[in-house]
């Protein structure tokens, strides 16, 4: 904008000068020169963990430039017809519409089947994106104060892509599809009290009616992706607004944030990943097939096939219902019976248990901690381990419910009786959380020791040297001396110190200089830093 | 490249390597003469409570490793626009169409959605990887810090903010005016009443509802009470057992140790409409049949006919169909979570979730040999006769 100030080279200031000329138009429509800066200038930190929510945000992007495809072709209708498209083994067969425009759009629109398995591996990467970037969230503890809000969306965000990867699955009316809208139906008569009414409502009427596949087309195309749409907004402001946490490392405080300014490096390195993201699912896509619905037939009360399984992330529920004990409650008041179905448990009270401890932990770890202060550094989980072994006690639990969501397949495979695996799941829900707690716990304390032996003592070089009595020890590399330990990463191995020069580059003849040797002698006690910003930022820079 | 010339000119600094600590931090007169436009870009950062630390080239301008980079992203870009090509050349020339009974394991049909997939894929992924390198090599390498701004905003703009927010309680009055409250009340009430009612009121269906089928048949009885077996949809009569194209069974067509899925013989009884009726007639052997009768619960008394009986087809667990036969145990074993249920022993539940046996189907006869669900009462006539007990689920006023 203030390019023309300067006096420069014809040549060089006339094709500025047409840019300045519009950049002022603008601004004098909008005043944007100073938000517009600011915006170009934000600082974000770098650091691999923080692109798992990114792959989240774009396979969300990838599923809605396919799902629009889709919403072309694909009819929400349970009417009866007969079907008379190309696929020749389903020929003359009755289905739903839905299910034939499902046919329809694999085999007779021209790459309709590529497009339909990119929504769907979009799905499957969305989902995974999520919870992997859930774990980093919580093991590095970025969702205490003042993220705390943005934790309970994001609990929010899981449970609708959990949602829509669901009613997604029961669109096309084949019989996994409908096999899953009937457990959801069973799971709804087993809340308390309005049960009955609920799936009554949902469905208008007995399972599976009429409506059905229509109502969940609204939720998946209009309903979810609109709330989801607006709390990724939200997300996002919110991580914008209180900018992006950073690990602890030179020249890294509480109080600042070390990395690169949005424009050009970190917007042009987020398209890329973007491209990435998308390439990945293209090739999925392409490569392996998914969801064959042609292969499973429409949905008929009466038939489904073996190791029928749902997409990955319902899996721990599936797995929940498959172990719990066979309890029923039957009582009686005034007269009246009452049931709670043995789905209660497993499939109303353990997901609303689940979500309200993971809605609550920012603030019960709060209440526990006393801790109120702001954090704006992340911990590395060695550092807490506590949080990390109820972590690791949590990833277990939801483990051993998603492999047991599939103990007939794993059953058949390796040949168990499938009631071992089964009493496997139970016993192993109960006895492993626990012993994944303790054994995290140990293993964040042997790594917290090992840290502070290598600031102490130095760095194993390798080297053995052998002492005039005869006996050999190993050569340490001394960081420095009183380091104390603070929460960044401690280098292990010599070449994280350069302590072998870096190669000069080039294959036939060297194509650049060797490095001059450094000026100042000792690179301050951080030349360990990721990111490699280590020996550049100032040291006057307050620690902490 | 343009970027990396730009920072050549006599516009910016020649960036050179860590800048001088104090430099980003004060603050500058942007009209002063000499000023460069690296000066003002780190002025506005300054202005944004940043300071750009680091700023230095990744490569040696004009060095044989920038051209050697250059190249590079050169390569990646026209390779990214190769690919790109690739796909739209097989996306409208690769055969496409499904070939039908044509289809062999070569049909180039087979390998169009691959194709589409490795070019699109690897056109996306080169345009990526493109970007990345020239970022990553060719930009001047970057370390700013920025200032957090973190605590609550200035105590005075607090203070303004909620006087500002009292004052709009106050100059509605409503403190002081109870009678006001009130009236809100009473008039808002409704007023949420009614946003919701639309929404809740048009979904709500009352589960108790007949089916219209029902209704003709004059009957009040609640969907969850009976199923397509029910005489009452059949006019009164016993409802034939009918195969899924809706022909009639007689005992022969059922082997000895053989199973069918059996539907109510009336109009739609085949189809989802019906979703409660599905039910497997087995054969059994003389001596499992006889194993059956001996411990027969009183509900099922009767119901067997022969060696014969059939079983409701919809899980008592979550309604899934536990058609999964074992012919050595004698169990059928639900495929959705492995409850298996003891065909000798009325159907009971020996495994698994499901807490409830099998509903079993009254069989019976009709005059022209056909099964039906019935059963014969004691002066010898045939009686239709649904699933004695709700089949499928539990849910709460069970
Ligand atoms: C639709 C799903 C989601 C999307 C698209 C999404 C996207 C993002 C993105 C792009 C970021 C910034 C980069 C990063 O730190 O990874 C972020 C940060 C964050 N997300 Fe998510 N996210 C989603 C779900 C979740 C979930 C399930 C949680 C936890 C329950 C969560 C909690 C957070 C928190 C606390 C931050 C701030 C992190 C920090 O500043 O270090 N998000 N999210
Ligand atoms: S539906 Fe049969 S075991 Fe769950």
């Amino acid at each position: 904008m203030s390019t023309t100030t300067e006096p420069g080279p014809r040549a060089k200031a006339e094709r500025p000068s047409r840019l300045a000329h519009a950049g002022r138009n603008a601004d004098e429509r909008l005043q944007a020169a100073s938000p517009l800066r600011t915006l170009l200038n934000k600082v974000f930190p770098d650091h691999w963990s923080f692109l798992l929510g990114e792959v989240a945000l774009w396979s969300f992007v990838v599923l809605l430039l396919t799902g629009t495809f889709l919403t072309l072709f694909f009819d929400p209708s349970m009417e009866h017809i007969v079907y008379e498209g190309s696929y020749t083994a389903l020929r003359g067969v009755e289905m739903s519409a839905a299910y034939a425009s499902t046919l329809h759009i694999s085999f007779d629109v021209r790459g309709g089947l590529f497009i339909r398995q990119m929504h769907h591996w979009a799905a499957l990467l969305f989902l995974a994106a999520i919870v992997v970037h859930l774990l980093r969230i919580f093991f590095t503890g970025a969702f205490r104060k003042p993220r705390e809000m943005n934790w309970v969306i994001g609990v929010l965000l899981f449970w609708l892509a959990f949602l829509l990867g669901f009613t997604g699955y029961s669109l096309p009316d084949d019989a996994l599809s409908g096999t899953g809208l009937r457990i959801a139906h069973a799971i709804m008569l087993a809340v308390p009290v309005i049960g009955t009414w609920l799936a009554s409502s949902l469905f208008d009427g007995p399972f599976p009616g009429e409506v059905i596949i229509f109502r969940v087309y609204i939720a998946h195309v209009f309903i979810l992706p609109l709330l989801t749409l607006g709390l990724i907004g939200a997300h996002l402001a919110l991580v914008f607004k209180q900018k992006h946490t950073q690990w602890a490392g030179p020249g890294r405080t509480n109080t600042n944030v070390v990395g690169e300014r949005m424009v050009p490096r970190y917007a042009a390195k987020m398209v890329a990943f973007f491209l990435v993201v998308f390439a990945t699912i293209a090739l999925l896509a392409g490569l392996f097939q998914i969801n064959p619905v042609w292969l499973f037939g429409p949905y008929k009360a009466a038939v489904v096939s073996v190791a029928s399984q749902p997409d990955w992330y319902v899996m721990f529920l599936e797995g929940s219902t498959r172990l719990f004990p066979a309890w029923e409650t039957r009582f009686s008041l005034f007269g009246e019976h009452f049931t709670l179905s043995p789905l209660f448990w497993p499939g109303v009270v353990l997901p609303g248990v689940l979500t309200v401890l993971m809605l609550a932990y920012p603030f019960l770890e709060q209440r526990i901690t006393k801790d109120n202060r702001i954090h704006n550094l992340l911990q590395r989980p060695r550092d807490v381990p506590v949080r990390t072994g109820l972590g690791a006690m949590a990833v277990t639990f939801f483990v051993i419910l998603t492999i047991s969501g599939a103990n007939d397949v794993v059953a058949k495979s390796f040949d168990i009786s499938l009631n071992a695996m089964t009493w496997a799941g139970r016993i192993g829900l109960i006895i492993l959380p626990p012993l994944a707690y303790y054994i995290t716990h140990r293993v964040c304390l042997g790594l917290q020791q090992h840290d502070r032996e290598v600031l102490a003592h130095g760095v194993e070089t390798g080297i053995i040297k052998r002492m005039p009595d005869g006996r050999f020890v190993e050569v340490h590399q001394p960081l420095g001396t009183d380091l104390e330990y603070t929460g960044w990463a401690v280098p292990k191995k010599m070449n994280r110190l350069g302590a072998l020069a870096p190669a000069v580059r080039g294959f036939f003849v060297p194509i650049e200089r060797p490095a001059a040797p450094p000026e100042v002698a000792p690179p301050a006690p951080n030349g360990h830093d990721d990111t490699g910003t280590g020996e550049h930022t100032r040291t006057d820079v307050e620690r902490r | 490249m343009s970027a990396q010339e730009s920072l050549e000119t006599e516009h910016g600094p020649r960036p050179g390597t860590t800048l001088e600590p104090a430099a980003g931090t004060a603050e500058i007169d942007i009209n002063a003469p000499g000023v460069t436009r690296f000066d003002l870009v780190r002025e506005g950062a300054r202005r944004d409570g940043i300071e750009i630390v680091v700023y230095e080239p990744r490569v040696e301008p004009g060095s044989r490793l920038e051209r050697r980079t250059e190249r590079s992203v050169a390569l990646l870009f026209a390779l990214a626009g190769l690919a790109g090509a690739a796909f739209i050349v097989a996306y409208i020339w690769w055969p496409w169409e499904y070939p039908g009974t044509e289809l062999n394991a070569f049909h180039l049909q087979r390998f169009y959605t691959p194709v589409l997939g490795v070019t699109l894929g690897l056109a996306l992924f080169l345009l990526g990887a493109a970007i990345i390198t020239w970022v990553k090599k060719l930009l001047p390498h970057e370390v700013a810090i920025e200032q957090r701004h973190d605590g609550p905003s200035a105590e005075e703009d607090q203070r303004i903010t909620a006087a500002t927010l009292t004052n709009v309680v106050d100059e509605s009055g409503i403190m002081r005016r109870p009678l006001l409250k009130g009236a809100i009340a009473l008039g808002a009430l409704p007023l949420a009443v009614i946003a919701a009612a639309p929404i809740i009121g048009g979904l709500i269906r009352d589960p108790h509802r007949p089916l219209p089928e029902m209704e003709a048949a004059g009957l009040d009885l609640s969907p969850q009470d009976h199923t397509g077996w029910h005489p009452a949809l059949n006019d009164g009569n016993p409802v034939r057992l009918v195969h899924e194209n809706g022909t009639p069974i007689r005992p022969a067509d059922v082997a000895v140790a053989g199973q069918v899925t059996v539907f109510p013989g009336i109009p739609r009884g085949t189809t989802n409409y019906y979703a409660d009726s599905p039910a497997l007639l087995i054969h059994l052997r003389q001596e499992h049949a006889d194993e059956l009768r001996g411990q027969l619960y009183e509900l099922n008394e009767g119901s067997m006919y022969g060696n014969y009986v059939a079983y409701s087809k919809i899980c008592t667990h979550a309604g899934c169909p536990p058609s999964l036969y074992e012919q050595q145990t004698n169990m059928l074993l639900c495929p959705c979570h492995q409850s298996q249920f003891e065909i000798l022993n009325n159907a009971r539940p020996v495994f698994g979730p499901a807490t409830r046996s099998l509903a079993m189907l009254p069989l019976a006869l009709d005059d022209e040999g056909y099964f039906v669900a019935g059963t014969v009462n004691d002066a010898g006539e045939l009686v239709g006769s649904d699933f004695k007990v709700p089949v499928g689920p539990s849910y709460w006023e069970r």
